[in-house]
């Protein structure tokens, strides 16, 4: 543990401590921001009458479209000549938005994530591989200043060139390696590719996150490139990577409840749900400067993991993220998680866990197709075999998703890998029917 | 025993051309193709020099490939020579699951490719019976 007077905290010493940052927080915001200045007048309350932890269930949301309405700087709760850094979404989903740290928040950012880096067993003595972009993405920046915190020696290689990577990887003897899980993928592909087992290299653990995974892929992963594989979660809007993290039981990711408060509510009604019932994830940031976020609506699925975690931590975990309420598709009145159909593939022997989902509309009627490549060790030999590995994979997805699909088998190596956020959905629906 | 490549196509136009491309690209030169498929997929299955290096040149260029182990039978050129093939092994309970036919430069014999379940019980059935059985060597160069 990187901080354990905060993370091995008594709970009610965790929650007085919460009370106290809220407040700070809330009139912070009040005072400096006029969009939640707004919000809380409209809805006829103030930050005082937030008094206990419970209160905060009265105080109004804050979605994505705020952030963006308010582009670039509308939200932050600093004036400029106080930020010393800015970060910005990619923009994929719609106008990019725009965050901006204090000299305060960089602090607290490397302490977070040189916890979430010592939660995967990193000290000072390792060597950590930075895979994710640098840049105005948050990833590649955040995770390297908590490995400077952790004293950690850090390679700054960011995405791409993957086969330098590798090659960086062997003759630096990385020990820890920071990527998206699907890039992570890519990269135990490409040194066996080029003759190396990356279970041959020292590395011994993995820091992976920015997009969802399965347990499988986690088996998958811990497998090819022999590691110990850890889910970590963040977002720009919140803080970037170091929100949550798992620990060395690999059950769930410990929110950093000291920095941030999460609830879970039904995305319908928009109360909260009860400890362990699924719905979407919301964040308050209690420390932040620069642009603190309240109630902020993730469109993340995710539970709080009742109970208490042997590792000694006192943070609530937060279960994987199991898709995004953008990400879900609704295929013939049913919600779908792409996340769902990784899950199934890499229970099969004989695929690889890459896919493409394409929808189209047949008629009226939504038309699904899901493209998988047969996996590289596959003996390709025989019609029926295939066939019959066509019919396993259609039907365990069918009977995950709860809808009928069609499943096309491809070629290996076929499907195109990500170098970052995976896009696994085509989406043709509103381009007329075949 | 015989070394066949078999190899995993998506039905795409010139897919088939590509992957010919590339064997005749590495120099690899076939003795016998045959193309099994369904509206989806097909599988290639052909007879080359060096079938190993074939696989490896194949999977380089991003195909799936396998190597497959099938029999190979020289079947008399005359009105039921195929049938007592098939027969002898019917006869001990070996499964053909597919077979497909060449005929050698000397004309004198067709050569018939069998894949069954068990090729080294089928080869030792089929010498019983009196019937040659084709080695390696003399249809393409092993590696």
């Amino acid at each position: 543990m990187f901080q354990p007077d905060f993370e091995a905290m008594p709970r009610t010493d965790l929650e007085a401590l919460q009370l106290e940052r809220l407040g700070t927080t809330l009139e912070r915001v009040y005072e400096r921001v006029p969009t939640y200045r707004a919000k809380f007048d409209e809805a006829g309350s103030h930050p005082a009458s937030v008094r206990s932890l419970a209160d905060l269930a009265n105080v109004p949301f804050t979605v994505k479209d705020d952030l963006r309405s308010a582009y670039p700087y509308g939200m932050f709760a600093a004036p400029m000549r106080d930020i010393v850094r800015v970060h910005s979404s990619s923009g994929t989903t719609g106008q990019v938005t725009v965050v901006g740290y204090t000299k305060g928040d960089i602090e607290r950012w490397g302490d977070l994530m040189a916890r979430t880096l010592a939660s995967a067993g990193a000290t000072a003595d390792d060597i950590v591989q930075i895979s994710y972009g640098y840049g105005l993405f948050t990833g590649g920046l955040g995770v390297h200043y908590g490995s400077e915190r952790l004293g950690a020696a850090t390679v700054p290689i960011s995405g791409g060139n993957t086969k330098r990577q590798i090659q960086v990887m062997k003759d630096f003897g990385v020990t820890v390696l920071a990527a998206t899980p699907s890039y992570a993928l890519l990269l135990a592909e490409t040194a066996l590719e080029m003759g190396i087992d990356p279970r041959d290299l020292p590395l011994r653990a993995g820091v992976f996150g920015a997009e969802p995974w399965s347990e499988n892929m986690r088996t998958q992963l811990e497998e090819a490139l022999g590691i110990l594989a850890i889910d970590i979660y963040g977002l720009s809007e919140v803080l970037g990577p170091g929100v949550a993290s798992e620990c060395e039981c690999k059950d769930g990711l410990h929110v950093n409840e000291d920095h941030f408060i999460i609830e879970i509510i039904d995305p319908a009604t928009l109360l909260p749900v009860p400890d362990g019932e699924m719905g979407e994830v919301v964040f308050t940031t209690i420390t932040k400067e620069g642009i603190p976020v309240i109630r902020y609506r993730t469109r993340d699925i995710s539970r709080i993991i009742p109970g208490t975690c042997p590792c000694g931590r006192t943070f609530r975990r937060m279960q994987r993220v199991s898709g995004r309420t953008d990400d879900m598709l609704i295929i013939r009145g049913v919600n779908v998680f792409p996340s769902q159909i990784e899950q199934v593939l890499t229970g099969i022997p004989g695929v690889a866990p890459h896919y493409q989902v394409v929808l189209t509309k047949r008629g009226s009627l939504d038309h699904v197709e899901v493209h998988v490549e047969v996996g590289p060790d596959f003996a390709f030999d025989e019609i029926k075999t295939l066939e019959h590995l066509r019919r396993r994979v259609s039907a365990e997805i069918a009977s995950a998703l709860a809808i009928s699909i069609e499943v096309k088998l491809v070629e290996p190596k076929s499907i195109q890998r990500s170098e970052g956020k995976a896009k696994r959905v085509l989406d043709l629906r509103s381009e007329g029917s075949e | 025993m015989i070394e066949q490549v078999s190899v995993f196509l998506e039905n795409k136009t010139g897919r088939l051309a590509e992957m010919t491309r590339v064997l005749g690209d590495a120099q690899v030169n076939m003795r016998a193709l045959m193309v099994a498929d369904t509206a989806e997929f097909g599988v290639v299955r052909l007879i080359c020099d060096g079938p190993r290096r074939a696989v490896n040149v194949l999977e380089d260029a991003g195909f799936g490939a396998s190597i497959t182990e099938v029999i190979a039978v020289a079947v008399p050129d005359r009105p039921g020579g195929l049938a007592d093939v098939l027969e002898a092994l019917g006869s001990e309970g070996l499964n053909v699951e597919y077979a497909y036919c060449f005929v050698e430069p000397t004309g004198e014999a067709a050569v018939d490719i069998f894949r069954v379940d068990d090729p080294a019980r089928a080869r030792t059935v089929l010498s019983a019976a009196g019937i040659g059985v084709v080695e390696p060597d003399s249809l393409y160069s092993a590696d």
